[in-house]
């Protein structure tokens, strides 16, 4: 399946989407045979998608001996937080015991910069490519989108070998410069296509203003571009939180992220399973992307949609 | 600045060029010298510590020789084959559900898409959770009265995959179907009109009329996809770690034991290798349809 | 680079009668000159061996087809496109390298390129402020240019809220508080219904007549080129095809593509050939004859096959004069628009509209020579 990160390598003809009027044949006011099995069809699936949210809730609700009585799907008969207490303050990854907290704020402090700095090197990349066009940016940047599809495997040593150069292997700035780094390729593409779409003349008239390049990027440009910085936003939180890999290659145990810090609690073999924490934990790490996502709306759609690969 | 002669090359967009370093040096000295390096170094017989003293292409005889790399790349395959099947057959037919001018469109899309902003990590546990063979399904299901019902695949070698990609699946086919709803709405709908004027029932349109003119739509979905199947590791660490024994190994997963943990780093940069190679095999074909033909400034 | 030596071969003949405006002692000084003017990428050559002269104060128009390189040649004036060769003086000033801002222009595009979060006010200022000019003096400016264009009342708006018409003249003004001595305006009407076009291109041109400074317009509509220019040249092809006031253009066209371009019904071609009887010229086309003279020019020798252009309005339709047969008779409101054979080939001419013609019938026309054309058939020149 496609990763987060994927997001916005896609499509031609994309950025219709949500603006445009749903086509195919016209429905039926009445209570028709097919809108029962349409409807129908679209339920039954929407419950399925559905289904691993309201279990990882109900069991993180529930204590370990109702748990053990059996039943994911039944609702709790009785409703307790402390797993959700524990799993923020308590779990053991094997080598501490003090809960997700510790991985939050580490991604916090990951993702903070991280989005920050990707966003502002990416939209000053974009721009230079849509309107400044200096000899040999095009091979450049048909090297970054080649980047974009290289197996991350491929590049995971040499940076271990560049960070450890400039002694930030195994720390945060280290981490947030990786994403920085793999952000690069979708992020550039997102804005240059979007910048491009800026009209040209626009661009000229500035000039004969005379706005610089930074004047015009900064004055001009920007605050033009607001949606799409938020859809770049969107689209690096929930790829930055998200991530695992870098997390785990690029730092060190105190400085592991919340995924990280997740799948060790989850997955460690030491002492007895407490699902209902583990459920806590899960979906507390889940909580950050799935708020984004469910404020964001369309403009998460339009995330997917506008890095369209026609350039 | 001279008035009578041009400024010099190196001077002209200067501002562009001293911005774009950033840019310049990740292309350069990230991706493409990165990259190199790993291939290069495949060649050699690194150990703890990369060194060059090649050894031609040991590592790969060594590395296909291995049955857990094996294991690793069927894995990859059946994962792969199946998600593009499933995901792209249920995210077509969802799309063209919903786009038959329903009600709450929102609410449907926005419940298919919520997986795809979780982290793998996430989903491959909850699935784990609900594939737990002594609370999950398989216990409820046997509560029913089926009391000989077996679905454990989490813990079954020959199962194990079928588990990864169910929760795939539910993770990845909402993109799918956002893709493939926004080329369903890139179609000109007087082709619609005209269909209907002719009296094509609707199904027939679909296979007939939409499908091929979505083309493109579905190759660039496919490649997209297809980078993001080769990349498979984050679930399979949640939900199995590439158990039971290897048998949910995949290759991402290969190249990270050999690399971090074994400390054979040449049989990393091998088996990372082959995992560019078989995203080259897909992508570059498709570069060169895509981009070869028409020249873009 | 090369250095690109000025030899102006190939410069075009100043034009006859141009208008001299402006202190006396810079009468002839040229404002804007363009010289030897190359633009290529890679091997395809927009612009080739461009030279131009344009007079202080003058209005000059680049007319043409879409891709004819009109546009192109502004923005190299602008310092927007880097040129190959050659060299570009604005007020005896060598801009060749020059940053479009400190070449002296202000420029109007057709898009108005307004930018969208300032307000109409911001919009005036943008420049200013990046000139570094004092507060009190943009605000000088300003006030100067939104009284000239009537545009007061917009100035704290967005462009947002503003109509076509308000948006083109804010970008004007954005041009004019510049306060420069060069005006760029590339199609600024384009986007424009035709009521609004029209009223605007009056208030241009009472603003070149206020201001009297150079003024380069690029548009593809020959109306705005007739009405507006000191000068207009028709460009294909990256070619200055010919560069005269509008009269000359019209009624002596430099050639067959600037003759069909220009006028609206389009120019009527026959082909036929010369011939002589009793020492007057004849222009012959099957069966019919002209006679030539008052023709403006020279009348090539008897038996040379040539191209006769001719403008519906110069061709008077009665009873009497060469015979011709109506075809089509389209009313126009003001007239009617015929289309005849004569000749065995086919020809528009103008008539009043309340003399109604029926198919087919029998008519006499006269042709006005002194403002007709010769055009050879290969060079496609005019003789």
């Amino acid at each position: 399946m496609a990763n987060p990160d994927m997001l916005a390598t896609t499509l031609a003809a994309t950025d219709v989407m949500g603006r445009a009027e749903p086509r195919g044949a016209r429905p039926r006011k009445t209570l028709s045979r097919r809108n029962v099995m349409l409807y129908g069809v679209l339920i039954v699936v929407a419950l399925y998608y559905l289904l691993p949210l309201y279990v990882m809730l109900v069991t993180s609700l529930k204590g370990m001996p109702e748990i053990r009585l059996g039943g994911i799907f039944a609702p709790p008969m009785e409703i307790t937080f402390e797993p959700w207490v524990k799993a923020w303050s308590e779990a053991c990854t094997g080598l501490n015991c003090d809960g997700l907290s510790r991985g939050f704020w580490n991604s916090v402090r990951i993702t903070i910069p991280s989005v920050a700095l990707s966003i502002a090197i990416a939209s000053i990349n974009g721009y230079a490519l849509a309107n400044w066009r200096f000899k040999g940016a095009n091979t450049f940047f048909a090297i970054l989108i080649f980047g974009a599809f290289v197996p991350y495997q491929v590049m995971l040593y040499p940076i271990v070998i560049l960070l450890r150069e400039i002694g930030l292997y195994g720390t945060l700035t280290g981490l947030v410069i990786v994403h920085t780094i793999f952000g690069m390729p979708i992020l550039t593409l997102l804005f240059r296509n979007y910048f491009a779409s800026v009209p040209e003349e626009l661009f000229k008239a500035a000039r004969v203003d005379g706005a610089g390049f930074w004047g015009i990027y900064f004055k001009i440009m920007l605050p033009m571009s607001l949606p799409i910085f938020v859809v770049a936003i969107i689209l690096q939180v929930t790829g930055i939180w998200n991530d695992f890999l870098f997390g785990v290659v690029y730092t060190k145990p105190d400085t592991y992220p919340m995924t990280v810090q997740l799948n060790n609690i989850v997955n460690s073999v030491t002492g007895v399973k407490e699902y209902n924490v583990n459920m806590a934990a899960t979906i507390i790490t889940g909580l950050v992307p799935l708020t984004i996502y469910f404020i964001s709306g369309k403009l998460f759609v339009r995330g997917i949609a506008a890095g369209a690969v026609k350039g | 600045m001279s008035a009578d002669g041009p400024p010099g090359r190196l001077f002209k967009n200067i501002s562009a060029k001293i911005a774009s370093i950033p840019m310049i040096l990740t292309a350069v000295v990230v991706f493409l010298g990165g990259t190199l390096w790993t291939v290069i170094y495949s060649f050699t017989d690194s150990k703890l510590l990369p060194r060059l003293n090649f050894v031609g292409l040991a590592q790969y005889e060594r590395l296909w020789s291995t049955p857990r790399w094996i294991v690793s790349i069927e894995n990859l395959a059946i994962y792969g084959i199946l998600s593009l099947i499933f995901s792209f057959v249920i995210g077509f037919l969802l799309a063209a559900l919903l786009d038959q001018q329903i009600r709450f469109e929102n609410t449907f899309r926005t419940i298919f898409l919520y997986p795809f902003a979780l982290s793998f990590i996430v989903t491959g546990l909850v699935w784990q959770w609900i594939l737990n063979p002594d609370f999950g399904l398989q216990h409820i299901i046997r509560g029913l009265g089926w009391e000989n019902f077996t679905f454990n695949p989490l813990y079954d070698a020959r199962l194990v995959m079928f588990g990864i990609v169910l929760a795939g699946l539910w993770q990845g086919t909402g993109l799918i179907m956002c893709l493939m709803l926004a080329g369903l709405r890139g179609i000109d709908e007087d082709i619609w009109k005209a269909a209907r004027v002719e009296g094509i029932p609707t199904w027939k349109t679909y296979l007939f009329i939409v499908i091929p003119m979505m083309r493109p739509v579905f190759v660039t979905t496919l490649v997209i996809v297809m980078a993001g199947i080769v990349k498979l590791y984050d679930l399979v660490v949640a939900m199995t770690a590439g158990g039971p024994g290897t048998a949910s190994e995949v290759p991402a997963k290969y190249v990270y034991e050999f690399m971090f943990r074994a400390q054979n780093l040449g049989q990393g940069f091998a088996a990372s290798t082959m995992m560019l190679l078989s995203v080259a095999v897909v992508v570059i074909p498709w570069a060169y349809l895509e981009f070869g033909g028409k020249r873009r400034g | 680079m090369i250095a690109q030596q000025s030899i102006d071969a190939r410069r075009v003949p100043e034009a006859e009668e141009r208008r001299v405006i402006g202190m006396p002692g810079a009468a002839r000084a040229s404002s804007v000159s363009v010289r030897d003017l190359r633009l290529a990428y890679g091997a395809l050559t927009v612009l080739d061996r461009l030279s131009l002269d344009i007079a202080e104060g003058e209005f000059i128009v680049l007319l043409g087809p879409s891709g004819c390189g009109k546009s192109t040649l502004l923005n190299c004036v602008a310092g927007l496109l880097e040129i190959t060769d050659g060299q570009i003086w604005i007020k005896g000033r060598n801009v060749t390298w020059e940053e479009p801002k400190d070449r002296g222009i202000g420029m109007v595009f057709q898009s108005y390129a307004l930018y969208p979060q300032m307000t109409v006010r911001g919009n005036l200022a943008f420049g200013l402020r990046n000139a570094g000019l004092p507060k009190a003096e943009i605000e000088t400016r300003i006030a100067r240019a939104a009284e000239i264009l009537q545009i007061e009342p917009l100035l704290e708006r967005k462009p947002a809220a503003l109509s076509g018409g308000q948006r083109q003249r804010v970008a004007i003004g954005r041009a004019l508080v510049r306060d420069v001595d060069v005006f760029l305006f590339d199609e600024p009407l384009s986007n424009l219904d035709a009521k609004l076009r029209s009223e605007l291109r009056v208030e241009i041109k009472r603003l070149h007549q206020q201001l009297r400074n150079t003024m380069i317009y690029v548009t593809h509509d020959q109306i705005e080129a007739l009405t507006l220019a000191d000068r207009i040249a028709v460009m294909r092809g990256g070619i200055i095809q010919q560069l005269a006031d509008p009269k000359t253009i019209y009624n002596r066209p430099a050639n067959l593509f600037v003759a069909g371009f220009i006028g609206s019904p389009a120019m009527t071609f026959l082909k036929g050939r010369i011939a002589e009887r009793g020492g007057a010229s004849f222009f012959e086309a099957g069966g019919a004859a002209i006679a030539l003279d008052g023709y403006q020019g020279e009348v090539p020798p008897a038996g040379r096959e040539v191209i006769l252009g001719v403008r519906p309005e110069h061709v008077s339709v009665g009873a009497e004069g060469a015979p011709a047969t109506v075809d089509i008779d389209e009313p126009m409101g003001s007239d009617s628009l015929l289309w005849l054979t004569f000749g065995g080939q086919s020809l528009s001419a103008r008539a009043p509209a309340e003399h109604g013609f029926g198919r087919g019938e029998k008519v006499g026309l006269g042709f006005d020579i002194s403002k007709a054309s010769l055009f050879d058939p290969r060079s496609e020149q005019r003789l």
